[in-house]
Order: C-alpha cells, then sequence, then structure tokens
C-alpha cells in the first residue's frame, strides 16, 4: 500500500523510507504485509493498532532485531534492512525497560557511551593534521550522562541500583540511556504500557516535551489510541499487519478511512448505509445529506462521533427516537437513544431523561462515509427438517456436522456427536459466513438456492464485486466473479455445500 | 424500615463456634511433616557430630580432636590436596560447562530439550560404574594413568559436569531476551554483548555450579580410589576411614565439622554473587 499523506515532501527529508516491508514467520504467520511508507526527520510518528497488528514487528525490523522477509529499510537512502542493530543510529526504548540488572543507573546509561568510538582530529607539531578514532574520555562520558540525567529529573540517581527504582523511574532510566547516544531516530516500543494512568498522563506530555527540545525522530508503537492522538505528528494505523490509514491525528479522527479505524481511533456510531442520491445517504430511515460523494445505491459504513450528534425536542430534529440510558462522565452525560433498531450513543452537556423522546439532528459535516469493505458475507440462520440452512432468503445445502467435531448423521437425520449424544438440529439458529469467492450465480432460477436482481457491480482491478439483493429482506450476496453480468439481471444464487461456514448462536439445551 | 431490620437480622452470629476444635488444620500445618523430618535427619545428628567431636572416646568433653587434627602433617596436606581438587574441577567444570550450556540455550540443535536430555542422562547411572567405566575408557584410549591427581581431576569433572552445566543453561534461558537486544542497540557488538551482558547475568548461574560441584569433590572418595588408584586421600577418606576402620567416631567428626566450616566460607564467597541479583537459579 502506498502512503496515503496529503502532502507530497522532498525526498531528502524523508529519513526512514519502508518499501514493501514483509515479515513472516517460521510458522507461517504474515505480521507484516506488504507495507509501505516513510518518515520524516524530526517526526513524531505513531505506529497505532491492536495486538497482533504488526506494530511491534515493524518496529523491530527498523531497530534492526528482526530481519525483513521482503522489502527494504531505507535510511537516508540506505538500504539498511539487514544491518545489525549496533551498527544502525537508532536506539529503542523497550517494552520492560530492559535496564541491565547488574549495573547502576549511571552505568547503564553510560553503557553506549563506554562503546562508542568517535574521529578525533589533531594536529601535530609541523602542523599536519591526523584523525584518531578514539573513545570517550571518562570526563565526556560523565558529562553526558549528567547531562541525560537532568533530561529526565533524575539528578542524584547515579549511584542507585536500577531495582530499587519505580517504574516510572526505570522509564526515564531507560529513555535517558536511549537519548544519551544522541541516535537519529529513538523508537519506543509501548513505553508507558506499565505506567498507571495518572503517570502515564504526564509522561506522554514530558516525551513530547522532549522531542520539541531534541529534535531527533521519535517513532512510537502504542494500542491506546488516546495516547496516539495526544502525542504524535503522523499517526499510522494498523491491523492485521497491513497500513489501514496514514495521517495526522485530526485527519484520522475527522476522516477515518473505513470502519475500522473509525472504531478503534474515539467513540463512533457506525450505521450501515446506502447512497440514495447526490450527496443524500441512508441510514436509520431517514435521508441525511452528506458531504461525501459517492455511486448511488453503494453500500457504504457511515460513521457519527457521539459529540456530533445533537439532541433536540421530538419532532423538531431529522429522525425522533428514544433515550433508553444516560450516564453523567463529568464534563458531559453519555446517552443511547434507540431508533427502530439502531442504538446510538450520543455525547451531550444537556441531560435528557430516560424515557424521553427526543430527536436528532447531525450536520452534513459531521456524517463521515466510507466505502464497505467486506471480508466476507455474515447471515442469521436455521437449520430445517431436512439438515439444510435457511439464510439470506433462500435455503442451502449445508454441512451440519461442522457444527460440532467428529459428529457423524445417523439415518434418521439426527447428529451423533463424538461423544455418542444425538441431537435433532431442526430450527436451531445458526450463524452463516460465507467468502467472497464461495459464490456462484446461474440465470437458471432453479440452481441455486436464492433469488435475486443484480444491485451492483464494481470493477475492481482483476475482477468484478457483485451485489446480489432479494426480493422478499433484501437480503444481500456480495462476492467476487471474473464473468461479466449485467445490472438488473435475475439470477440465483448458488453455493457450494462445503463453503457454507456454521457456527452455534448458542450452546443448544439438551 | 424493613431493610434495616434484615440487615440486623444478619449481623446477629449465635456463639456456635464457641467451643473450638483441639486440630485446625491450616496452611501451616502442612509443615510439621519437614519439620518433624528436618528435626530428626538434619538438626539431630547435626547435634550429635558436635558432640562427638568436643569429646573424648570416653565420653569426656576435651578438644583433643582438633587439636590433633591441626597439628598432624597428613591430616593437613589431604584437606590442602581436597581444596586443590575441588579448586581444579570446579574451574575445568566451569570452562567446559559454560559453553555448552550457551550452545544448548542459544542454538536451535536443542528443540525440546533433547541434547539437554543427552547431557543429563549419565545421572541416571550409578556414579560408581561410571566411574570404573570411564576409568577403563581412559585406560583403553591411554590417556590414563600418567599421574593420579590429574586422574582424579579427570575423574571428579566428569562425574560432575552435568551440575555445573545444569543451573548455568537454567539461568541463559531464562534470561530476557531484551538485555541482550538493548545491549545490541546500544552499539555493542555479539563479543562486546557477551562480556558485558549475557555473562555477567549468568554468574548466579556459574555461582550455583560452583556451590554445586566444589562441595562434593571435596568429600566425593569413590572417584579419587578409583581413578587415584588408591593413592590419593581426600578428605572424605579420611573421615571415612576413622568411622569404619579405627572406630575413632569422634576425630571422624571433629574432621566434619572442619569441612563443614570449609563448605560454610566457600558457600559465604560464592554467594556473594547471588546476593546481587536473587532469581531462583539453585536447581
Amino acid at each position: 500500500m502506498a502512503d496515503q499523506r496529503k502532502d507530497n515532501t522532498v525526498k531528502k527529508d524523508k529519513i526512514i523510507e519502508i518499501v514493501n516491508l514483509t515479515r513472516e514467520f517460521e510458522d507461517g504467520v504474515v505480521a507484516v504485509d506488504d507495507i509501505s511508507f516513510y518518515v520524516r526527520k524530526g517526526e513524531f510518528i505513531t505506529f497505532l493498532g491492536p495486538s497482533g497488528c504488526g506494530k511491534t514487528t515493524t518496529l523491530r525490523m527498523i531497530a534492526g532485531f528482526d530481519k525483513p522477509t521482503k522489502g527494504k529499510i531505507l535510511l537516508n537512502g540506505e538500504d539498511i534492512s539487514y544491518l545489525p542493530p549496533n551498527k544502525r543510529p537508532i536506539n529503542t526504548v523497550f517494552q520492560r525497560y530492559a535496564l541491565f540488572p547488574h549495573l547502576n543507573v549511571y552505568d547503564n546509561i553510560a553503557f553506549g557511551l563506554k562503546l562508542k568510538k568517535v574521529k578525533v582530529t589533531y594536529e601535530d607539531k609541523e602542523g599536519k593534521r591526523f584523525e584518531k578514532i578514539e573513545k570517550l574520555s571518562k570526563a565526556e562520558i560523565s558529562s553526558k550522562v549528567e547531562k541525560a540525567l537532568k533530561m529526565v529529573d533524575l539528578e542524584g540517581f547515579e549511584k542507585r541500583s536500577v531495582s530499587t527504582l519505580s517504574g516510572g523511574q526505570q522509564q526515564r532510566v531507560a529513555i535517558a540511556r536511549a537519548i544519551v547516544n544522541e541516535p537519529k531516530i529513538l523508537l519506543l516500543d509501548e513505553p508507558l504500557g506499565a505506567l498507571d494512568l495518572k503517570m502515564r498522563k504526564d509522561m506522554q506530555l514530558e516525551l513530547k516535551e522532549m522531542h520539541k527540545k531534541l529534535g531527533i525522530t521519535f517513532i512510537y508503537v502504542t494500542h491506546d489510541q488516546e495516547e496516539a492522538l495526544t502525542m504524535s505528528d503522523t499517526i499510522v494505523v494498523m491491523k492485521d499487519g497491513v497500513i489501514q490509514q496514514i495521517g495526522t491525528p485530526t485527519d484520522i479522527y475527522n476522516e477515518p478511512k473505513n470502519s475500522f479505524v473509525a472504531d478503534f481511533i474515539g467513540e463512533s456510531n457506525i450505521f450501515s448505509g446506502t447512497i440514495v442520491g447526490d450527496k443524500k445517504v441512508r441510514f436509520i430511515n431517514h435521508n441525511f445529506d452528506c458531504v461525501d460523494e459517492f455511486k448511488i445505491n453503494e453500500k457504504v459504513d457511515v460513521v457519527v462521533r457521539p459529540e456530533d450528534v445533537t439532541l433536540l425536542d421530538a419532532g423538531e430534529g431529522q429522525v425522533d427516537g428514544k433515550i433508553i440510558s444516560s450516564i453523567f462522565k463529568g464534563v458531559h452525560y453519555e446517552m443511547v437513544m434507540r431508533v427502530g433498531k439502531a442504538e446510538i450513543v450520543i455525547q451531550d452537556t444537556i441531560e435528557r431523561k430516560v424515557g424521553e423522546t427526543v430527536s436528532l439532528l447531525i450536520k452534513p459535516n459531521d456524517i463521515h462515509i466510507m466505502a464497505k469493505e467486506f471480508s466476507s458475507n455474515k447471515y442469521d440462520g436455521y437449520i430445517t427438517k431436512r439438515n439444510t440452512v435457511c439464510f439470506g432468503d433462500g435455503e442451502f445445502e449445508c454441512d451440519v456436522t461442522q457444527l460440532y467435531p467428529g459428529s457423524i448423521l445417523d439415518e434418521e437425520g439426527y447428529l451423533i456427536t463424538a461423544e455418542g449424544e444425538r441431537i435433532d438440529l431442526t430450527d436451531v439458529d445458526v450463524e452463516v459466513e460465507v467468502g467472497l469467492k464461495d459464490i456462484e450465480i446461474s440465470d437458471d432460477a432453479d440452481k441455486g438456492g436464492a433469488i435475486g436482481n443484480i444491485v451492483s457491480m464494481i470493477y475492481k482491478v482483476d475482477h468484478y464485486q457483485l451485489i446480489v439483493r432479494t426480493d422478499e429482506n433484501e437480503e444481500d450476496f456480495v462476492f467476487d466473479t471474473e464473468d461479466t453480468w449485467n445490472e438488473n439481471d435475475r439470477v440465483s444464487v448458488i453455493i457450494p455445500k462445503e463453503k457454507i461456514k456454521l457456527s452455534l448462536k448458542q450452546e443448544i439445551k439438551r | 424500615m424493613r431493610n434495616e431490620k434484615v440487615i440486623s437480622k444478619q449481623e446477629y452470629r449465635p456463639e456456635v463456634i464457641s467451643k473450638k476444635s483441639a486440630f485446625r488444620f491450616s496452611r501451616s500445618s502442612l509443615c510439621i511433616p519437614y519439620g518433624l523430618f528436618l528435626a530428626l535427619f538434619v538438626v539431630l545428628p547435626l547435634l550429635l557430630i558436635v558432640f562427638y567431636a568436643f569429646t573424648d572416646q570416653s565420653g569426656a568433653i576435651s578438644f583433643d580432636n582438633f587439636i590433633r587434627f591441626f597439628t598432624s602433617a597428613t591430616t593437613l596436606t589431604t584437606v590442602i590436596i581436597s581444596i586443590l581438587i575441588a579448586l581444579a574441577t570446579t574451574v575445568i567444570c566451569i570452562i567446559l560447562a559454560y559453553p555448552v550450556a550457551y550452545i544448548l540455550a542459544r542454538s536451535n540443535l536443542n528443540k525440546g530439550g533433547t541434547l539437554l536430555m543427552l547431557f543429563i542422562m549419565p545421572m541416571w547411572i550409578n556414579f560408581v560404574l561410571r566411574a570404573m567405566a570411564m576409568k577403563d575408557l581412559l585406560t583403553l584410549i591411554g590417556v590414563f594413568g600418567f599421574n593420579n591427581y590429574v586422574n582424579v581431576v579427570i575423574g571428579m569433572v566428569y562425574d560432575y559436569l552435568p551440575f555445573m552445566v545444569l543451573p548455568i543453561y537454567t539461568v541463559l534461558i531464562k534470561m530476557d531476551k531484551s538485555y541482550i537486544e538493548a545491549s545490541m542497540d546500544l552499539g555493542a557488538n555479539p563479543v562486546r554483548t557477551f562480556t558485558k551482558v549475557t555473562f555477567p547475568l549468568s554468574m548466579p548461574g556459574i555461582a550455583s555450579g560452583i556451590t554445586m560441584v566444589f562441595m562434593p569433590t571435596m568429600t566425593c572418595y569413590v572417584i579419587s580410589d578409583t581413578f587415584g588408584n588408591g593413592l590419593i586421600t581426600i578428605i572424605g577418606k579420611l573421615i571415612d576411614e576413622q568411622f569404619t576402620t579405627f572406630q575413632n567416631w569422634n576425630f571422624g567428626s571433629a574432621m566434619a565439622m572442619v569441612l563443614l566450616v570449609i563448605m560454610l566460607v566457600s558457600m559465604w564467597v560464592t554467594g556473594g554473587f547471588k546476593s546481587d541479583d536473587a532469581r531462583g537459579t539453585n536447581l
């Protein structure tokens, strides 16, 4: 994925450039999947994502602890992908600090300095200049350590053993140990994760302050969206090893690229909507004006932040609904309003009582629309007497034995579990999942399990993504195909038996 | 009002527990068997040794046993020889065991602990048999016999090597990898990382290895008898002789007490490393 940032920075400003970086572990797990982005000099950039999203692996590859399977890491244009960590002008603040327990505070901080060699230019008696590679003198090291300790507010702690320090103090020593080497880039791997809330807030501001003072590039990793929003110049949101969005905190908060980002950053109401006209989107049974342009009939995710919903007296706004809960949160009330089946979270400073009918108003600017990203079709269904499954306005053959591992069907159609229990599956509620590549359609109405019209056909580089909508309940079947069809064709939907994934909604009472 | 009544009812407790049962089982009761065992098999024998050491064969209190010990040239040379053999064994064990433990802990060869198992497995065979077999093997390949002291040290090292490998291996395998990463991150190459981080951090393992090798080798006369062709006497042998051949329990007990003091001193010396980093590295 290419870098999505709007501005085009001049190339020399990029201190780190990551090109198609992939890391696949020995067990086949792809932690980082073909990501590309750059880091500007002096920037505070944060990788944000849930655990297992690949953010730490990316950081470890920049630090040199992990090697990429594919792709390159460029530092000032030079490929450093396979350079060992000790040869990189990069220092790390580790998640659990990794302070050396056998050394005191001073020696921990001086560790890097004692190894450092610098070029010193001398002049001999005849005025000839020559260069010598020398270690730093004791006095130099000492003054640098003092300076670093002062920076993190730990003067006088030199002789203390690191095990006697509190979490916050250890954190500061870890930061001092890294910055004392004057790295070009400082990597911070969830450095505040082990601190309590108050301490974390203080350290966030201090780190930000330090970043300003030092002027070096900070690459920060966190799963805490608030932390990312507070501290960063740029946020890289990651999920499943893939970059979801890159942008400033404001961009990411106000214009999330997809429902994942919207959901992960801040609180949000996410609706399933349909574009019904030019800059008009329909959700919760109302046509709202919006500012984003999408194709008519396109299924979209609509994101509305709780603080962007205004509550008015019944009948005065766009949609009426009932308040079903209200909690005082200090600055505002967090209320939940029910409209039909939907529950909408609203933050407002004026309280509305539970049970009150109110009307909501959402300004076009506050409606964020993003294309729906399908990974699979999900339906609610139930098992019939014949051990087929009904969902999406149709009936399909399926393999019910997958509901219980090791089970078989007897001649009468009962399921025998691995433990020998006999279960009647008739009318059992199930969740049905069908992949995008597992649906076929046919002109022959009798061939498939459900019948509908093709309502959308989107060309996606090498295939079409089709949506077939049924008449009765407007259920959608979304799938990829290489064949060309026409919109409004009436087709039947065929799903191979083995491609229908079933899971129980709840344990069956026996 | 109704609520208050309910609460007061709950607070009212009739005095059912007025008679305490004679024995209430608590977690500390689990200590009792161990305490009994300790008293019977550790404290009592120790007191007996002290008693015998400070009495003569008629049962009268005397310091003769100790005077005899520290004035006899034979006993003193035996103590010095024992200490030297134990020291040599320990040093050689460290030199041999560290690389082995390091390779076992770091390489992928030891997936599932197979290699480690191979190192520990000889310990399952009776060590007298093992020692005899080793002696015959060494004679066969011709490395055996040129110096009895060297032979004894070879035997001791062979027998006690696993006791050095295991604690070092345990420390290395438990060591947080982020220390090594931090060291590399701060600019240390792999050699520097080893000398400045890995090795100092594995000191507790070496210390417990020393206690597990140094002390037993001072007394393990089965090895010194087998490998020394009966010509090397260590302090353990001396004590044994007093108890079995000469039937002088008093002098034997006095020697055992001197040995105990030497061991306490050596423990105090190696314990100095452990207090730095009190991690559970003892096996």
